[in-house]
């Protein structure tokens, strides 16, 4: 079971690696879209510390919908994805290495990177340290949610556009709980219940998105 | 055993469009006369509420939509369930037909919120947890028109469909108490809307009124679905009489 998964992200993180300009521009389009936002409202540190976690996590949910399509589409393309479905492995398992791959090629850089993005917004140490926390338990949540919609959406014409339809009205519960915890910790009410929370999306998207996908997946290949 | 009545019968299209086509006109009227009803008892008969004045009438019209809206995509997650377990043809029409009744009750319901909540509240909009939610189911609703809408294949269309009104169900409950949390920890509004007890009338009024828009949505997802039927299955031959003997009573 375990050999599967390890398999397929190995597979996928060296497919990643051949292709790094992908990871860089989705990694800079999350700092140029947190960093145009001091430009829209203005330099009070007062209203930017306000502003940041909402900030970062929406662009952290922008970033990493936009690597979303490449899930399966090229797999798809080249027929890979068929002969994964007809593999004696079950589905499931390898959309979970898939997910899996993807939150470290799409979610993890977020991660890395948001302490330096929080500085820029005047953010204190305590609350860099939960927001880096925060994106870091919360985004393979959003890898596994996302699986969903890119199988569902999966070659279909205007499937971008459909796809962030579908997946962020499911991203709130994360968008409410990463900012949350942040939130919390600046106003000191302590961000753990939201922490705690977030990790439960996670670990309940990553246990039951992946059979979905694959549900999604099936269909699609039909 | 061949007169025995089979509700398996009508699972297919042939059989349930005459069947659905006898049905329209009783839910129409039955709605037609629950909706006068429900407006007299509603408009006229209701007590003027002491505290709200004559603008609290608008519940007659915004509590059924948002009942009606929430009831909907239970309804659509349930036909979509019998349509992956048991590969019918039906169920995923019968969703589809009822994705835009589902999407304009969500949004009669903003609506209404809005024009009540401006006078009552003065705002139109406020982060409200319920008004949130509604908002986003209606953006469920329109996530699933928009996928049924750009997969061409009819099978394929119901069952991606079918897929995400489970995914949507599942997460409903989810995405409810975490924006019910996220509000109260704002404290945006200090809007109670918890009332005092209501009168019988009001209370009857709406009921009414809940029943005219539920058998109004029947009525018109009857007839969405007699509409789809006859577009997907415009290849077979029952199609073609159904067609012909209308073209033949017009002339």
């Amino acid at each position: 079971m375990f050999r599967i998964i390890a398999a397929v992200i190995g597979r996928d993180l060296k497919l990643a690696m051949r292709r790094q300009s992908d990871i860089v521009s989705a990694l800079f389009f999350f700092i140029i879209v947190v960093s145009l936002f001091p430009l829209g409202i203005g330099p009070e540190p007062e209203l930017l510390r306000k502003l940041a976690p909402g900030v970062l996590w929406v662009a952290a949910l922008l970033a990493t919908m936009l690597s979303l399509p490449r899930m399966f589409a090229d797999d798809h393309r080249d027929g890979t994805l068929e002969q994964l479905a007809l593999a004696p492995h079950p589905l499931g398992l390898v959309v979970t290495g898939k997910v899996i791959a993807h939150w470290l090629v799409s979610g993890l850089p977020l991660a890395l990177i948001a302490p330096v993005l929080g500085i820029q917004f005047d953010l204190s140490t305590d609350a860099l340290v939960v927001l880096t926390f925060a994106i870091l338990i919360g985004t393979p949540a959003l890898s596994g949610i996302g699986a969903i919609g890119a199988a569902l959406t999966m070659g279909l014409r205007g499937g971008g556009v459909l796809l962030s339809l579908l997946v962020l009205p499911l991203y709130i519960p994360v968008l409410i709980f990463g900012a949350g915890a942040v939130d919390a910790t600046v106003s000191g009410l302590g961000g753990e219940g939201h922490l705690s929370l977030l990790a439960a999306l996670t670990f309940a998207s990553l246990g039951f998105a992946p059979w979905a996908s694959a549900a999604a997946l099936k269909i699609a290949l039909e | 055993m061949k007169d025995r009545f089979n509700l398996y019968r009508f699972a297919s299209p042939a059989t349930f469009y005459p069947f659905a086509g006898a049905l329209i006109p009783y839910f129409v009227a039955v709605s037609i006369v629950f909706g006068l009803a429900g407006l007299w008892l509603g408009m006229l008969v209701a007590p003027t509420d002491f505290q709200q004045g004559e603008g609290y009438r608008i519940i007659f019209i915004h509590v059924p939509a948002s009942w009606m809206s929430m009831f909907i995509y239970l309804v659509m997650a349930g036909w979509a369930a019998i349509g992956l377990a048991f590969n019918t043809r039906l169920s995923g029409m019968m969703a589809q037909a009822l994705a835009p009744t589902g999407a304009l009750m969500a949004f009669l319901s903003l609506l209404t919120g809005a024009l009540w909540g401006k006078p009552m509240w003065g705002a139109w909009w406020v982060w409200d947890a319920r008004l949130t939610s509604e908002l986003i189911l209606l953006f469920l609703y329109i996530g699933y028109m928009a996928l049924t809408a750009a997969i061409d294949d009819a099978r394929r269309a119901d069952k991606a469909g079918g897929l995400l009104l489970l995914v949507g169900v599942v997460n409903i409950p989810i995405i409810y108490f975490s924006v019910k949390w996220w509000n109260t920890l704002h404290q945006g509004s200090s809007v109670n809307l918890a009332k005092s007890s209501m009168a019988t009338t009001m209370l009857w009024g709406m009921l009414l009124m809940a029943m005219c828009f539920w058998m109004y949505s029947i009525a018109i997802a009857l007839m969405r679905v007699r509409t789809i039927m006859l577009e997907r299955e415009r290849h077979t031959d029952w199609v073609k009489a159904e067609l012909l003997g209308k073209a033949g009573d017009e002339k």
